[in-house]
């Protein structure tokens, strides 16, 4: 639809909480049939800008493009029209507690469509097979681990074929093997049928692992951005701090606060805190 | 000076105060906008509109039957121990079905809606929004308004009139248990009294309208305080809490406004 | 099956409500469904309605025959014009029938009792009593009663 290449066009940025500026600025292109990460510190807004980008949250400043259409012009169905085409995964799964996981699969399709119970039947098992959960389709979302809950989410959020889809947080908490099948699932996914892809994470190897570009941010700012060895190779020292690791440099250990000293003389000297 | 700025600071918090409160009533204005303008799908809504029936309205039917038997058992026995002193003990039956036709079904089933129905209707709302489904579902372009908060809306709006009724209704029988199987009211006089007193569009109607608009003040309130609880397990406990308080003053106040329009010819 | 005993429940508690409602309707509030169809109205002239409202039985020999439908100022005559609306079923009212405001008890309510005549003609319908006799003003009588007293002692 759009001329440029872009699914995702994110433009000048800006979003307040309060007084704290989550966003300042921030470009972000993210290219169609693509896998894009998002990464970050915790804490720096990337599961906001994946509500910025589904339209659950309005910019301040800026504007996010969407298959070349600005969100913040939509009318509310519009909006749920345009949502209807991207698939998210949250970070819990959020999976409807009072379905079965057979259920929480077809409730996009029976939202959706009108396709008939035998159809939608066959739909639902090929997405809960594509995770490898088919057997536990009549189980309660209180029944399943924590990587299941985020397989049968993912199978919800890819039952209407979305052609974007948005990942938030899907390997934090999750174990070795799990983590595995989620990165080959998402790998395979965006092959097979070249959906778009947003990972948001924190989880450096495996997100770098499957990405073709990477933003970095911090601070509400995108601090490098590229290809995943052009990204790891950066000589930007925040970046580097952040891909590989490292406990201290730029981006500091400690929250910010006046000096070590200072503070631990404030205590015992009695003199007016913080005034001097 | 001190004690002006003192004074000026009280009158910005309770002119803050008040904006707050009406900047929260125009969101649930809003938000009861967005639920019900729209014509639902029958094919979709009515087995989300049975469901939540039946958890609104069948579930509360236990405490409606029980709280109505009761209170009708007790009006019975202290009516006839007024009455019987002058001797009109047969107006029994007119006395009962007048306070609960009127006053005590609407009011009692309403307050009993609030606790019962409207906070569980919070907590379960305020719990989605929490683990993020209403979120999801919003992604998954479905609208939470009509998908969550309408049947629920609307279930409420259908129950609560009918609970009130079997609760006026058990209610006389239970005035009847006590004042006649057991006091020794004459059977006849309870009834007739009661047929010969009671207006079915000015008793009858005019409590079932009252229901109606408790109805739709509780529920409204109970899922708007779902729907705007902060998502934390306090948030959620406080929002259970603000809809019983505000259910029950709002039903009150709103029962002393309508008696006044209804009944003012009496 | 879940879905069914789902549905069952719903039904079964939507059939209370209604039973509830015809309860309230038949049982308590005495509705018959009948009687709007077939009753008739007859008029009565008034000197005094004071205290009679809209709904007041009309009663004859203390059984329920119908209702008081309106009360309105006559303006020829400036009295009060009361509309009564008799059950079908009794049809034995003569045309010298007289009407009497009654109140049911020391301080009860008022309502009218029809007193049938021995004419041969009968009352139709929309005809009006002439032989009417007016409510009771308590005030009046006690007033009277003292001004009675008042008159009689100075003559002593």
């Amino acid at each position: 639809m759009s001329a440029s290449g872009n699914h995702v066009e994110i433009r000048g940025l800006t979003f307040r909480r309060g007084s704290r500026a989550i966003f300042d600025d921030v470009d972000i292109d993210i290219a169609r049939g693509r896998i894009t990460a998002i990464l970050g510190p915790s804490g720096t807004g990337k599961t906001t800008l994946l509500r910025l980008i589904g339209g659950q949250l309005r910019p301040d400043a800026g504007t996010v493009k969407v298959e070349g259409a600005d969100l913040a012009g939509m009318s509310r169905r519009e909006l749920y029209e345009a949502r209807s085409r991207m698939g998210m995964l949250f970070q819990s799964g959020a999976l409807f507690t009072d379905l079965s996981v057979y259920e929480n699969v077809a409730f996009p399709l029976r939202a959706h469509t009108r396709l008939p119970e035998s159809m939608i039947r066959d739909l639902v098992l090929m997405k809960l097979n594509a995770v490898g959960l088919r057997g536990a389709r009549d189980l309660m979302p209180s029944e399943l681990s924590g990587g299941m809950a985020r397989r049968v989410a993912l199978a919800r959020a890819i039952a209407l074929d979305p052609d974007l889809v948005m990942y938030d947080e899907p390997f934090a908490g999750q174990d070795p093997i799990a983590m595995g099948v989620l990165v080959k699932l998402i790998k395979s996914l965006n092959e097979s049928v070249g959906v778009t892809s947003v990972i948001v994470s924190h989880d450096v190897p495996e997100t770098a692992s499957i990405a073709d570009y990477i933003y970095v941010i911090s601070n509400g700012r995108v601090i490098g951005q590229g290809t995943p060895a052009e990204v790891m190779a950066s000589d930007s020292p925040e970046v580097r701090q952040f891909m590989r690791g490292e406990p201290d440099g730029p981006v500091p250990f400690h929250y910010p606060a006046r000096g070590y000293a200072d503070d631990l003389l404030a205590g015992g000297v009695p003199r007016e805190a913080g005034r001097g | 000076m001190a004690e002006q700025r003192d004074l000026l600071s009280r009158v910005a918090g309770l002119g803050a105060g008040a904006l707050e409160v009406i900047e929260a009533t125009g969101r649930a204005g809003i938000m009861l906008f967005h639920s019900i303008a729209t014509v639902p799908n029958p094919r979709t809504a009515l087995p989300l509109l049975a469901k939540q029936i039946y958890a609104i309205g069948v579930l509360s039917l236990v405490i409606i039957v029980v709280a109505g038997l009761f209170i009708g058992m007790v009006l019975g026995l202290q009516l006839y121990r007024v009455l019987v002193d002058f001797g009109s003990e047969a107006a029994l039956g007119q006395i009962v079905a007048l306070t609960l036709n009127r006053e005590l079904g609407p009011v009692v089933t309403a307050l009993l809606f609030a606790g019962r129905a409207g906070s569980a209707v919070t907590a379960e709302i305020g719990l989605m929004k929490s683990t993020e489904q209403l979120s999801s579902m919003e992604m998954i372009g479905v609208d939470p308004l009509r998908r969550i908060v309408a049947p629920r809306f609307w279930a409420g709006v259908i129950s609560m009139p009918l609970l009130a009724m079997i609760f006026t209704a058990v209610a006389i029988c239970g005035g009847w248990l006590v004042g006649v199987e057991w006091l020794g009211v004459y059977d006849g006089s309870y009834w007739s009294a009661m047929q010969n007193s009671v207006e079915f569009g000015e008793d009858v109607g005019n409590g079932i309208i009252k229901s109606v608009v408790f109805a739709s003040v509780c529920i409204w309130i109970a899922v708007f305080q779902g729907y705007d609880a902060e998502p934390t397990s306090e948030g959620i406990s406080r929002a259970t809490t603000r809809t019983v308080v505000y259910s029950s003053l709002a039903v009150l106040g709103l029962d002393f406004l309508l008696t006044a329009v209804m009944f003012k010819g009496f | 099956m879940k879905t069914r005993t789902l549905e069952l429940a719903v039904g079964g508690f939507l059939i209370a409500g209604l039973l509830a409602f015809a309860f309230l309707a038949i049982k308590v509030s005495g509705l018959t469904f009948s009687a709007p169809a077939d009753s008739y109205l007859i008029y009565g002239k008034f000197e005094n309605v004071s205290g009679l409202t809209v709904r007041a039985k009309v009663t004859i020999g203390g059984v329920l025959v119908g209702r008081v439908t309106a009360i309105e100022l006559d303006p020829e005559s400036y009295s009060a014009r009361v509309e009564m609306a008799i059950d079908g079923n009794v049809k034995g009212l003569t045309t010298d029938t007289s009407a009497a405001i009654l109140t049911s008890g020391l301080l009860g309510e008022k309502y009218i009792g029809l007193t049938p005549g021995a004419d041969e003609e009968m009352l139709a319908a929309g005809a009006t009593i002439r032989d009417t006799q007016s409510s009771l003003v308590l005030e009046n009588l006690i007033g009277k009663f003292l001004s009675n007293q008042l008159n009689k002692e100075p003559t002593e």
